[in-house]
């Protein structure tokens, strides 16, 4: 067992400096990857993951040193090492897959050359060696016509490829160590799931140890052998996946794994949460990291540092009381509970919103063009859309990237102007064009922006970017005392307390900032709010209080959402109706129930199936979609779905549009497949195909 | 590539005639008649009107214009209206050729020690290098070029005799020893006003790039740390240093006044002045066209140069 382990960190702690003082920020963190495992390494933003696997890899920032402990490399200790050294380590055993691949890559050179440089660098190849070499490693990466994408600039490739290419290159030397830092974190969920399926196969055929960073708990689910979670800068319990997901000891695993949203089915719930945010580097408690926000936390606990105790071998825990945990002597709640708060109920057949045919086309022929009389390529990015929202109901809309949700959304509200189509809102015509829509329409639709650190400004209070809202959609003139009031009004109801008006934005966690954006848009009442993807740049606990809290608000303020976002879970748990957009043309519309279950549209079925599930017992769906979404200039003919549908049944598909098909109750379908023939096949391919003992 | 390179001559094109219609139209609004200018004050009114014809000072502003700019497309620049009233061309010319070797050999020294002194201060940000760059720069960037150059003349040409440097310069003959000879301390003293701009231009770009994560990228390939500076950072961070550069070619090639004053050089900056002096409309009017022109080539070509160094524009 000694000799397998590839890389270990023993009682490692790092300090940044910060101004004049050393913070620190890894706490005696002991950590060790064998050959052909994947370590998961779960944290939250802030929990020093980043810093810990790049420390692994001995990279580590200007202002950073490690005060105690040592990292080790197959036995050799990597502390030891001259930077020049390191050159030699870096790159051939140790090799890192990036979070955001665009960024990760020169933009001046073409994907070929970058990946020929390692080959040339450390295996001494010629040029035209190592050429070969990175076309090949392209081909690994399951990447066709590799040949010809060696030849291209990052930019010319999507994001999956950009990231197979990155994988391409930490795998080009057969390194001993991959450390994969969010390496899917960008990508869309079809996406995810191809590349996720690349790193199971490659991992293991490299006998590589990988430590796999992520905050996405389905995701380390999935891949992971083996996960620790980080938080404050300590380890809070290592463990294998299957026993920390199906018995989660730490109340910190415990509160995150609760947290995940799960399809509730029309229920008035709301998702466990954990209180209060993570602690930031230079306030950590003497006492348990986690102590501030621990449901069971006792007085010991915020006197004393907890020891890191194993509990079987492999399996350690940091908890005064995780004995009584495992003994059943205290629970915390991990039940999603009924909402409290009186709330007014969905009315039926009442409408808010009523989009009819709405288009949206760009890239309309310049002076140039004209003159050079080019054929100018016109991007369909929102084709005749209807859309229904009803009155206290929740629209949930989804669709990769490309799929024009957000230009949808964009031309509700008015940011961007439809070509064609009617809009009504309350039963009043909405003009297209904001200019023309009366004052008081900006009160009934508000939005709510997917990166609250963008749409607060940052030289402004709290209370004055509330202020101004509240003036500016107040047609009667208030006092100061009622604005006040209503601020203070706003900021309890996002449960922010009333001196955070006179906080700057600076001075907020990324899931407060959300919460002032929400108050913002529900300064004047309103009838709608669009949110774009409102949680999909917060962490998971953070991200569930924003969810309840949007749950809260409908049922108290009476107000409808148009909720947008890739994540399937996230929409699932807030919507009662949904809709599914691909290339700018809905594919499927119903209550969530129906959309999520059988029969559903082929697309929606591969999406469904993408879904990295949060649970190690229950493997990821295996519909996978080939290639990548098609240009919204260039659109397949026939069913525009049908160059990447796991489902066609043949040139029809090719040919003609398909029809819009009724499956009952407003649920409807676009697709050749008749709705009973779509059933029987979705049906027969949920059952398990091999016998399972 | 090919359809932006027509589009940016085409533009080049439209700005040229809008400079030509501004200059010409200056001239039109200087007060007082062109032809008692020229002749002075106690002029007859016969050799003011014989003047005029012989220069069609009669004929509408528009006509004047169009007879104007078609002469400069074809090479008819007009004539000096001075004592011999020679052709206005190969007097701009000459002294054009000679600002352009006094602009190349400023280029040779200014851009590869102000890119090297960028990257320095770059790599050694917030240090005492950092520092000791920025201060030498910033400094010899705010002294005026009659003061650089003043202290150049006293202090090496006539100062240290050992190095036989003229304190006026010639035009070079071709060889490389001649040109360092006549040219360095011009030269020099050009140098010294761009040393500032250009490399804290490359001293940013470079602080830019290297946050960005394809340089962690490139070091944790196990690129050793010159390859990851001049392979991968230069690449990316010179780009708008580029622009830069291109300008104050520009720049050299019409606006060396001072400079060329200073040391007695006879460049298109000094023949602007004696223009401006004898009131030399013609003459006037070429120097500044010919100077927009290389103006808007220089632009024309970072544009070019930048796009081919930049994947993300050239593709479009």
């Amino acid at each position: 067992m000694a000799d397998s382990k590839v890389i270990e960190a023993q009682h490692l702690c790092i300090d940044y400096r910060l101004g004049n003082q050393w913070i620190n920020v890894i706490r005696d963190v002991s950590l060790q990857i064998d050959a052909f495992e994947i370590h998961g390494l779960v944290g939250e933003s802030g929990s020093g993951k980043s810093t810990l696997a790049l420390a692994l890899m001995r990279y580590m920032a200007k202002n950073a040193r490690v005060t105690s402990g040592d990292i080790l490399l197959d036995g050799k200790s990597l502390l030891t090492k001259s930077d020049s050294d390191m050159r030699k380590v870096w790159g051939r055993d140790i090799s890192l897959v990036p979070q955001d691949p665009l960024a990760a890559l020169n933009p001046s050179y073409t994907v070929g050359n970058q990946i020929a440089e390692i080959g040339m660098l450390h295996d001494k190849l010629t040029n035209r060696q190592a050429w070969s070499k990175a076309v090949e490693m392209l081909e690994k990466v399951r990447i066709a016509d590799a040949e010809q994408v060696a030849k291209k600039y990052p930019h010319q490739l999507s994001g999956g490829m950009q990231q197979r290419v990155t994988i391409a290159m930490a795998l080009s030397t057969r390194p001993r160590l991959l450390v994969l830092d969010e390496p899917t974190t960008a990508l869309d969920v079809t996406t995810e799931a191809t590349i996720l399926d690349l790193f199971r196969d490659l991992i293991r055929d490299n006998q590589a140890a990988a430590l796999y960073v992520s905050h996405n708990l389905g995701v380390i689910a999935q891949m992971c052998d083996r996960v620790t979670v980080l938080y404050g800068g300590e380890v809070m319990a290592s463990a294998a996946v299957v026993d920390l997901f199906n018995k989660p000891i730490h109340p910190y695993t415990i509160g995150l794994l609760a947290s995940i949203p799960r399809a509730t089915e029309g229920v008035e719930t709301r998702l466990p949460t954990m209180d209060g945010i993570a602690p930031t580097l230079s306030e950590r408690p003497h006492g348990c990291v986690f102590a501030p926000r621990c449901p069971l936390a006792v007085d010991k606990c915020r006197a004393e540092k907890p020891a890191t105790e194993v509990i079987i071998e492999g399996r350690t825990v940091k908890c005064h009381r995780w004995r009584e945990i495992v003994s059943g002597e205290i629970t915390i709640n991990t039940l999603p509970e009924e909402i409290l708060v009186e709330g007014l109920p969905p009315v039926e057949n009442e409408y808010v919103l009523k989009t009819n045919d709405l288009l949206k086309q760009y890239g309309a022929q310049s002076l140039f063009d004209r003159i050079t009389r080019r054929t100018s390529r016109i991007v369909h990015a929102v084709d005749d859309v209807s859309i229904t929202v009803r009155a206290r109901a929740t629209l949930g809309l989804v669709g990769e990237s490309g799929s024009g949700k957000t230009t949808l959304a964009r031309c509700i509200v008015g940011l961007e102007t439809a070509d064609n189509g009617k809009m009504t809102l309350l039963d009043v015509p909405l003009s297209r064009h904001l200019t023309e829509r009366p004052e008081t329409i900006k009160r009934d639709l508000q939005m709510v922006f997917q990166n609250p650190n963008d749409t607060l400004n940052p030289y402004q209070t709290v209370g004055r970017a509330l202020e101004r809202t509240i003036r500016l959609l107040n047609t009667d003139k208030l006092s100061q005392e009622q604005v006040q009031n209503r601020i203070s009004e706003l900021l309890g109801a996002v449960r922010l307390p009333s001196d955070y008006a006179n906080r700057y934005p600076a001075e907020l966690s990324g899931g407060e900032k959300q919460r002032v954006a929400i108050a913002r848009a529900f300064a004047a009442n309103p009838a709608l709010v669009v949110a774009d993807e409102p949680t999909s740049a917060l962490d998971v606990s953070v991200q569930a209080v924003i969810l309840n809290l949007l749950k809260d608000l409908r049922a108290t303020e009476g107000a409808s959402y148009l909720f947008i976002s890739h994540d399937l879970r996230a929409v699932t748990y807030l919507a009662d109706w949904l809709i599914v957009m691909y290339l700018g043309q809905i594919v499927e519309e119903g209550t969530t129930t129906h959309v999520y279950n059988v029969p559903s549209h082929p697309y929606t079925e591969a999406l469904v199936s993408s879904i990295p599930v949060p649970d190690p017992n229950i493997k990821q769906g295996r519909i996978r979609l080939d290639g990548d979404i098609p240009s919204a200039a260039n659109l397949p003919t026939g069913c525009r779905f049908h160059t990447r549908c796991p489902r066609k049944i043949g040139a029809i598909c090719e040919q003609q549009e398909p029809p819009w098909r009724d499956a009952g109750d407003g649920h409807h379908i676009r697709c050749h497949i008749p709705i009973d023939e779509l059933t029987e096949l979705q049906t027969a391919a949920l059952k398990p195909t091999e016998s399972s003992v | 590539m090919v359809r932006f390179l027509i589009r940016r001559t085409l533009l080049l094109v439209v700005t040229l005639l809008i400079t030509s219609v501004i200059i010409f139209g200056l001239t039109q609004l200087v007060p007082g008649d062109v032809a008692r200018l020229i002749l002075g004050r106690d002029a007859s009114a016969e050799s003011l009107q014989a003047l005029r014809e012989e220069f069609g000072l009669n004929d509408p502003a528009p006509q004047q214009y169009v007879r104007w700019l078609g002469g400069f497309v074809v090479g008819d620049w007009g004539r000096s209206i001075t004592g011999a009233k020679q052709a206005v061309r190969p007097l701009v010319t000459e002294r054009l050729g000679n600002s352009m070797r006094l602009a190349l050999m400023t280029m040779l020294i200014s851009v590869p020690l102000s890119i090297f002194l960028g990257v320095i201060a770059a790599l050694n940000e917030n240090t005492w290098i950092d520092s000791a760059v920025s201060l030498l720069t910033l400094s010899v960037v705010g002294l005026p070029e009659f003061v650089t150059g003043l202290v150049l003349i006293n202090g090496l040409a006539l100062g240290v005799k050992a190095l036989n440097l003229p304190a006026t310069s010639a035009v070079p003959d071709n060889t490389i020893a001649d040109w360092i000879h006549q040219l360095i301390l011009p030269s020099i003293t050009a140098t010294f006003v761009l040393l500032g701009y250009v490399a804290r231009l490359t001293r940013a770009g470079v602080i830019d790039e290297l946050k960005k994560p394809y340089v962690r990228t490139a070091t944790l390939k196990g690129l050793p740390q010159r390859t990851v500076i001049f392979k991968h950072v230069l690449r990316n961070a010179l780009l708008p240093t580029i622009t830069v550069i291109a300008i104050s070619f520009g720049w050299l090639i019409g606006g060396l006044v001072v400079i060329e004053n200073v040391y007695n050089y006879p460049g298109l900056g000094a023949l602007l002045v004696d223009a401006v002096k004898q009131k030399n409309l013609f003459l006037l009017q070429a120097i500044i066209m010919v100077t927009i022109f290389f103006f808007a080539v220089a632009n024309l070509a970072a544009d070019v140069i930048y796009a081919i160094l930049n994947p993300r524009i050239r593709l479009e």
